[in-house]
Formats: structure tokens, C-alpha cells, sequence
């Protein structure tokens, strides 16, 4: 492998890191943020999704880097879910006279190092991927700087994000100083017929670092306060992409280095898959806040993913893709949603502010409605969908019992979801909204619509891409 | 004639969508567009009953197979599978010929978000129906479960003065069993490897696994029927949905749950049918005789007949479980009759409820004087419930306790008690509500129907009657598929 080989399996990251660092100048030189410069920042999250899915496929950088059906999924996913953050998140921030134009350039660079998660092949760019994802979003959670409540997020969010990167660089070192190498494949080796004490010490570290990443409960504290405080389109954003990179990355390093010490951390995962579907479900129904209901939402499902994980099997894996795929565009496009309404030029946050929501705006009450009873999993919704996937893998796998716990959670979870709906349509109008701009209110519809019926179709290109992905992977 | 089903199921969705294109018309909630919207919403749900009934006609009666065959391969090994059989085309039949009489009792009474209303409406529809046509485990699932949201929007929105509580409560029960079920659909295609309905109707589960699948199916199913104890939703949803509500509750929604139970536990986990047959006599007859006790108690006039409902529903499952002819024909007959008797009662409440906003016993009496059109109908079908010769309501009790007497004579026999104490409290809520003299001042001035509630009880009354007179016309649709459910039960229990 010479370096042109190697940099032509990078070349999304190529693009997004020249990309942003042109757009840097620019920004430099112009000052303020337009379409324009919107418009480009999008457009090279396009021709890095075209890049991973059409580029070279293999290893490259001498393992550091891996190129393959599973990146290319996950890259294409979180490239979107990127792309549709900045036209949902730049003219919000103009409207409230937060002009700057870092906004779509930490976007493209948190995508980059997500890319460089999806794609990482030791544990060295592993760190590089998480680490450079994090910063990016550090700075994005506090960017609306005048907001107290927002610097408190950014803080908030820093403190416990570099706490996490410890224990993750903890684990790593461990399982370099007794693996003896960074590299996943040499790892595997290592643990192939029974895993040194050492080894599984790191891994324990390594897999609470990650977890602190997708907010998966013991390690969720962060995330009420976070979403809470963050502007509502950064939030979509946290939401969806960051998780999805994370949640590929942890499949990569367990499938890949750990393959062999499966039935060790299967347990590990089942234990924080039910703790954070027991948190998401019984901690929301206290929530009051929209942002922070969805976050203990977020915990639940995050739970689903971890669940299928757990499962330890290429239909595991599969079934954890389709669930976060289904899973952020149920998240965009709820906050996308939260985006788009404002009364009295205050953003309505609180449950009891969408009363008689449906009245006075019935398209995105009907949107939201289909966001709930999609994250609640009932069918034929989007998230239905991904349970089932999530569900069968679970039992296809022995892991039954768990399966079921966590449906039950579900319909302990069911109540706040009902609760939205309930107070969106059965209560009295608590007063006109401001028109919603015209973008928040185009992306949440058009995510409704893929919640249902969009996503009956769309499921059947998604499920043999998912098992391509997943069978990249090499697990059984 | 493939595609029937598919027209069928659909054909309310073609009436949602020309709703929706109302508001190009007259502004959405206009009285206009009110008015047009009843009007097209009337024109589906006839339409849809046409169709069925053409559909009707064209099944063949000798065979057990599944007719109208519709099958194409979806994603994830899943198929869109649709047919019925001699179980559930009654059920499709049935919900068509309610979906009108709902859309036509709901005229007047609904005053806010008509168009809303009748879309759900027509949503339920569509999902009710496919839910009695769906022949793939995750089909049926989808079907099964959406209809809750359409319902817990009728209860929720146009419901009475605690609709917000009998929603949730509606919803949370019923999602609780049906997750439960999930799970086991999920464990049968890890297990098989297949979601298709027939195939699994002759796959052989080990004797264990039946137990818990079975276990799982009746969880949702029970809560479904509802069985006693888990009953305590139906109450709460059938007082506080608005009249149209609770007919399609009582008429269809509950049929579900023993059309489960005929589809699923029975032919696919025999085995344990037969094992948890006591707990199920046990269950049956308990909510036979309590519930009827407890619908004497009553004050409110719906909140009566919904646990006579409750009542009703345990001769259905004493039926299905007692695995012979007479019990399941007895049952889907039960089914049917209770389709439209129930029904029928829901709107004699509805009639005096949008004369006079009460549904108390006590505020009412003597109702004969002034409304003796109304007095004979609501006469006819307290008999229907208390299952007189002549009404459908006798041919379906006598059948199900003649199966359930040849499966547990005690069980038939208790039940048979459940007969006289329906005619306790029918009977005592008629004299109090129709019979002596008008003592409240408020009724002085009650009319009597109108030509559109005669026009809604006049095909109730026919059907009625006339199943009454000549069940075979039920029989002979069904006789084919229970000979073989009875027949597959048998070899499968070695009984």
C-alpha cells in the first residue's frame, strides 16, 4: 500500500477536512454567513457521501483506516443527517442575530471526525475520530454564546465529554499494554480462544466511554442538561449523527477486535441496553420540558440499539443500523419541529405550550404526532420498524427474556408520548403561533412523511443495504 | 378475484383522501365542508359494503382453504398476505355493515371537527378490516396495533367528560398485551423462519414453547375480548366514547380478540390450547355470572351494557375453547350476533343520550308514553341480549354451552346461569328506563325517532331477526373452515 492508495480510501475525509478548512478563509474573509456559504458547506457533505459510497473500498494507512460496505452506510447517514442540520440550524441562528459563520464549518468537521469513527480501524484513529466529533460539538452546544443556558450546556457537555475521552484512552492504553497492539485485527488475535483479564479490564473502560458517548444509561446524566440548554437545531443534530457514528464505531471495535470475547460483552451490554430503557421510560414521564423528554427518549432508545447490539450476530448488527438510521430521522425530525414553533417570539419548549397545538397548526402537529407514535414503536410508524428489527435479532439470539423487559418498557414509556398527543389534541388552545420559517417546517413534514408511509418502501432498500453493512463486519 | 380483499381494506382510504381534498372546496370545519364530508364518508362505508358483499357472494362455501389469495414479497422475508376463510369473512362483513350505521348515528351528534371524526372513522375501518384479511403474522401485527390510534382519538377527542382517562387507560392495556404478543410473533419467525399465517397454522411448536407462545397470544387477545380480570378498560372506553365509538368497540373491535384466539392459539398451539382449557372455562364463567352481577349494580345506562358485553363475550370464549363444532360455530355465531345486538343497544343509548345529555338510569322512566317507537325496538333487542328464541342472541348462547357442556358440564352449567341473570338486569334496566309513568318534567317533551334513526335500526333489526330465524345462513359460510379447525385441533390434542 502506497500513501495514494491510502489517501484515495480516505477521500471523503480528504474532502470534508480541505473543505473546511477552505471554507475557513472564506468565512475569515466574508465574516457573516449566507446561503451561499451554507449552501457550499452542504454541498461538500454530498460529495463526501458520493466519495464513501462510490471510492475504493479496503484497508489503508496499515489498518488505521478501514473502507468498507459498513463506513460507507454509516457515512452516508451521518453525511445527511449532517447536511440536514445546517439549512435547519443557519437561518434559526440569523433570526435570533447569532451571525456567525463557524456554524456550518463545526458542522462539517464534527461529520469528518463521525466519518473517521465509522471508518476507524485501531484504536489510535479511533480516539482521533472521537475526539475531533466532540470538540466540534462542544463548541456548537455553547455556539449561541449570549444564552446562559446554552454556555451552561457547552460546560456541562466539556467537562463530562473529556471525563468520558478518559476512560476511553484509559481502556485503550489497557488494551494496548496487554494486547500489544492497537490494531483491531491483532486485538482479535489476542483474544481469540479466551481474553487475558487485562484485555477485558481495558474493554470495560473502553465500552464506558463509548457509552458515555450515546448517552446509554449508567453514563446519561449529561444529556437532560445538554439538550436542554443547547439551541433547539443543534440539538436534531446531537441527536442523530454523533449516536449513529458512535453506535457504528462501538459495533467496529466489538465485532472487529472483540469478536472472540462476544459472550463476555454481550452481558455487559445487555445490563446498560435494559438500565437505559428503565431511565429513558420511567425518568420522562417526570419531564415537563420537551427538549429534556426527548432526551430521556433518547436514552430508551439508544437502549433498543444497544439491545440489538448485544445480540452479537450480523443480524444484531444489522438490526442496530436500520434502528439508528429509522432512530434519526424520528430525532431530526422532531426537534425540527421544536424549530419551527415560536409564540410571542419565545420557542415553545413545554409540553403544556402545545396545547390545542393541533388547531393552530395542524401540519406539524400532525408531523410531531407521527414523530411520538413513531418513537413509541407503534406501527407501522418508522420506529416500529426498528424495534422489530432490534426485537427479533434480541430473540433471534437467546436474549428473550431481555426482549421482553424492554417491550415492557416501551409501554411504560408509551405514556409520555401519549401525553404530547393527548395535549396536542384534545386540549383547548393555549394561544396563535408565530408562522413557522419556512425551512423547519419543510424538513419536519418531509421526515413525517418518511416516518409513514415513506418508510414501507423505504425499508426495502434499506434492509439489504443494512445486511450488507452488517455482514462487513464479519461476525456470524 | 384477486385483489378484493386489497379493494376492500382500502376502499375508506379513497374516502380519507377526497375528505382531505375538501379544503379546496370550503375552508376545512365550515359547515359545507361538514356537510360534504358526512356525505362522502356515508358513500365509502356503502361502498365498501358493496364491495364486500359482492365479495360475499363469491366465496366459495366447501372448502376450508383461504380464498382471495393476495401474496407479494415485501422486505425482510415478509410478505403482504392477504385471504380470508370461513372464520373471518363474517368479520369483514360485518365491519362493513356497521361502518355506515356508525358514519349515519354520528350525523347530529358530533358537532366539532366533523371532518377529523369521519376520517377516523374510515381510518378504523381500513385497519379493522385488514386485520380480519391479514395472513402474514407481521401484517396482521400492523393492522392490529394502529387501530388503537384512530380509537384512542375517537375516545379521547369526542368522548365524554373523563375521555382523557378511559383513552389511556384503553391504550396502555391494550398495548401492554399486544407487546406481549409481539414478542411471541418475533419468536415464531426466529423459530420458523416464516411470518405467513397458514404456513404456521401446520407447523408443529414443541410442546413447551406452545405454553409460552400461547401464554403471550392470550395476553393480548384477553385484554382484547376482554376477559375478566382484565376487563376494567371497557367499561371506562364504552361510557366515555361518543355513541358511534362504542358500537364500533362492541361490534367489531372486541371480535378481534376471539378472532384471535380461533386463528392463532388454537390451531397454531393446540397443545397448549388444550392445557390452559380449564383456565379458560374458569376465566369464562366467572366473568359470565360476575359481570352480570355487576351490570345489575349499574347506574349508567352504557356502563350496563358494557358489561354485559364483558358477559357476553365469556360464552364466546367458553365456545372457542371447548374445540368442537358446535362451540366455535356457536362462537363466530355468537360473535356476529353480538355484532349487531350490542350494537343496536349502544344506540339506543345514543338515541336518548343526544335527546337528553344523561345516560341515568335513574333520570330516566316511562319513556313508553311518549316514544313508543323507540320502546319496541330498544324491546327487541333487551331480548336479543337476553337471547330469546327467535333472536340471534339465543342461537349463539344455546350452541356455545352445547359445545362447552361436552368439553366441562360445570362450565356449562354455571354459564347457563349467566342466561337468567342477563335477563335480571336487561329486563330490570328496560322497566326502569321505558315502563310506568314520565315522573321527570324534563322528559314531558322527548320525541320520538326521526326517520334517520329508524333508517339506522332497520337493517340491525332485519339482521337481527333474521339470523334469529335461520342461522344456517351463518353456518354454511363457516362450516367448512371450523370441520377443519376442529378437525386439526382434534389430531393435534389426540382428543
Amino acid at each position: 500500500m502506497n500513501f495514494s492508495t491510502d489517501l484515495s480510501l480516505a477521500l471523503p475525509e480528504v474532502i470534508l477536512a480541505g473543505g473546511a478548512l477552505a471554507l475557513l478563509v472564506w468565512g475569515a474573509f466574508q465574516s457573516r454567513a449566507n446561503t451561499v456559504f451554507s449552501l457550499a458547506a452542504v454541498a461538500l457533505l454530498v460529495a463526501a457521501g458520493v466519495a464513501a459510497v462510490f471510492g475504493p473500498m479496503g484497508r489503508g494507512f496499515s489498518g488505521g483506516l478501514i473502507a468498507d460496505q459498513a463506513s460507507a452506510f454509516a457515512k452516508v447517514a451521518i453525511y445527511a443527517a449532517s447536511a440536514i442540520a445546517i439549512p435547519l440550524g443557519q437561518p434559526w441562528f440569523q433570526r435570533r442575530g447569532v451571525n456567525n459563520f463557524e456554524f456550518p464549518i463545526l458542522i462539517v468537521l464534527a461529520a469528518l471526525g463521525m466519518g473517521m469513527m465509522a471508518s476507524a480501524g485501531d484504536l489510535i484513529s479511533l480516539y482521533i475520530g472521537v475526539e475531533l466529533h466532540s470538540l466540534a460539538l462542544y463548541v456548537l452546544a455553547a455556539i449561541h454564546r449570549d444564552n446562559a443556558k446554552a454556555s451552561e450546556a457547552g460546560l456541562k457537555y466539556f467537562v463530562l465529554g473529556a471525563l468520558s475521552s478518559g476512560l476511553l484512552l484509559y481502556g485503550a492504553s489497557l488494551i494496548y499494554g496487554f494486547a500489544g497492539s492497537t490494531h483491531f485485527d491483532v486485538i482479535a488475535q489476542s483474544v481469540e480462544g479466551g481474553a487475558n483479564v487485562g484485555v477485558l479490564f481495558g474493554l470495560v473502560f473502553l465500552i464506558c466511554g463509548l457509552a458515555f458517548k450515546i448517552s446509554a444509561a449508567p453514563f446519561h446524566m449529561w444529556t437532560p442538561d445538554v439538550y436542554e440548554g443547547a439551541p433547539t437545531p443543534v440539538v436534531a443534530f446531537f441527536g442523530a449523527a454523533p449516536k449513529m457514528a458512535a453506535m457504528v464505531l462501538f459495533a467496529r471495535v466489538l465485532a472487529e477486535g472483540f469478536g472472540g470475547a462476544a459472550a463476555q460483552w454481550s452481558q455487559i451490554l445487555v445490563i446498560i441496553a435494559l438500565a437505559s430503557v428503565a431511565v429513558g421510560a420511567f425518568a420522562g414521564l417526570a419531564q415537563s420540558n420537551l427538549k429534556r423528554l426527548w432526551a430521556y427518549s433518547s436514552i430508551a432508545n439508544i437502549g433498543y440499539a444497544v439491545l440489538g447490539l448485544a445480540s452479537g450476530d450480523a443480524a444484531g448488527v444489522q438490526a442496530m443500523l436500520v434502528f439508528m438510521v429509522l432512530y434519526m430521522v424520528d430525532v431530526t425530525g422532531f426537534f425540527a419541529c421544536l424549530a419551527a414553533l415560536s409564540r410571542d417570539g419565545r420557542p415553545m419548549e413545554t409540553i403544556s405550550d402545545m396545547a390545542g397545538l393541533f388547531k393552530e397548526r395542524p401540519g406539524i402537529a400532525l408531523a410531531m404526532s407521527a414523530f411520538a407514535l413513531s418513537a413509541l414503536g407503534l406501527p407501522p410508524f418508522s420506529g416500529f420498524w426498528a424495534k422489530f428489527y432490534v426485537f427479533k435479532a434480541a430473540i433471534g439470539a437467546g436474549l428473550g427474556v431481555a426482549a421482553v423487559i424492554a417491550l415492557v418498557g416501551s409501554v411504560v414509556a408509551a405514556f409520555y408520548y401519549l401525553r404530547l398527543i393527548k395535549v396536542m389534541w384534545f386540549d383547548a388552545s393555549a394561544g396563535a403561533t408565530e408562522t413557522p420559517p419556512v425551512e423547519a417546517r419543510a424538513i419536519a413534514l418531509a421526515l413525517a412523511l418518511f416516518t409513514f408511509p415513506v418508510v414501507l418502501v423505504a425499508l426495502v432498500f434499506i434492509d439489504p443495504l443494512a445486511a450488507a453493512a452488517a455482514a462487513a463486519f464479519g461476525l456470524a | 378475484m384477486t385483489g378484493i380483499l386489497s379493494l376492500i381494506t382500502y376502499a375508506p382510504v379513497a374516502g380519507i383522501a377526497a375528505i382531505l381534498a375538501l379544503r379546496f372546496i370550503a375552508p376545512a370545519g365550515s359547515p359545507r365542508s361538514a356537510e360534504l364530508a358526512k356525505w362522502i364518508a356515508l358513500i365509502t362505508t356503502l361502498v365498501t359494503l358493496a364491495i364486500s358483499l359482492v365479495m360475499l357472494g363469491l366465496f366459495d362455501r366447501t372448502t376450508a382453504d383461504f380464498q382471495f389469495v393476495e401474496d407479494f414479497a415485501w422486505f425482510g422475508g415478509l410478505h403482504y398476505r392477504m385471504g380470508v376463510d370461513g372464520i373471518s369473512v363474517l368479520f369483514v362483513v360485518l365491519t362493513a355493515f356497521l361502518m355506515p350505521l356508525c358514519i349515519a348515528a354520528s350525523w347530529r351528534s358530533i358537532e366539532h371537527r366533523i371532518e377529523e371524526y369521519l376520517i377516523a372513522f374510515l381510518a378504523l375501518e381500513t385497519l379493522v378490516i385488514g386485520v380480519f384479511c391479514a395472513l402474514d403474522l407481521i401484517l396482521f401485527y400492523l393492522f392490529f396495533e394502529f387501530g388503537l390510534a384512530p380509537m384512542f382519538l375517537i375516545i379521547g377527542v369526542w368522548g365524554g367528560k373523563n375521555r382523557v382517562y378511559a383513552a389511556f387507560k384503553f391504550f396502555l392495556y391494550t398495548l401492554l398485551g399486544s407487546v406481549l404478543m409481539l414478542a411471541a410473533v418475533l419468536g415464531m419467525i426466529g423459530i420458523t423462519g416464516t411470518s405467513s399465517i397458514p404456513e404456521l397454522m401446520t407447523y408443529d411448536f414443541g410442546q413447551e414453547i406452545q405454553i409460552w407462545l400461547w401464554l403471550a397470544f392470550f395476553a393480548s387477545f384477553a385484554v382484547k375480548m376482554p376477559m375478566w380480570p382484565v376487563h376494567t378498560w371497557l367499561p371506562d372506553a364504552h361510557v366515555e366514547a361518543p355513541t358511534a365509538g362504542s358500537v364500533i368497540l362492541a361490534g367489531v373491535l372486541l371480535k378481534m380478540g376471539g378472532y384471535g384466539f380461533m386463528r392463532f392459539s388454537l390451531p397454531m398451539f393446540p397443545d397448549a390450547s388444550a392445557y390452559f382449557t380449564p383456565l379458560v372455562f374458569a376465566l369464562s364463567v366467572i366473568a359470565i355470572v360476575y359481570t352480570s352481577l355487576v351490570a345489575f349494580r349499574q347506574t349508567d345506562i352504557k356502563k350496563l351494557i358494557a358489561y354485559s358485553s364483558v358477559a357476553h363475550m365469556g360464552f364466546v370464549t367458553l365456545g372457542i375453547f371447548s374445540g368442537n363444532a358446535q362451540g366455535e360455530q356457536g362462537a363466530i355465531f355468537q360473535m356476529v350476533s353480538h355484532g349487531l345486538i350490542s350494537g343496536a343497544l349502544f344506540l339506543c343509548v345514543g338515541v336518548v343520550y343526544d335527546r337528553m345529555h344523561t345516560r341515568e338510569i335513574a333520570f330516566y322512566g316511562g319513556l313508553v308514553n311518549r316514544m313508543p317507537w323507540y320502546a319496541a325496538i330498544f324491546l327487541l333487542f333487551t331480548m336479543g341480549n337476553v337471547g330469546l328464541p327467535g333472536t340471534s342472541g339465543f342461537v349463539g348462547e344455546i350452541l356455545t354451552m352445547t359445545g362447552a357442556y361436552q368439553a366441562s358440564t360445570w362450565a356449562a352449567i354455571v354459564a347457563a346461569s349467566g342466561v337468567i341473570l342477563s335477563a335480571v338486569y336487561a329486563l330490570t334496566l328496560y322497566r326502569r328506563v321505558v315502563f310506568g309513568e314520565i315522573t321527570n318534567p324534563a322528559l314531558a317533551e322527548i320525541k320520538d325517532l326521526n326517520w334517520r334513526e329508524v333508517a339506522i335500526f332497520a337493517p340491525l333489526i332485519i339482521g337481527t331477526l333474521y339470523l334469529g330465524i335461520y342461522p344456517a345462513a351463518v353456518f354454511d359460510i363457516t362450516q367448512a373452515s371450523v370441520d377443519n379447525l376442529v378437525a386439526v385441533y382434534r389430531a393435534a390434542t389426540g382428543g
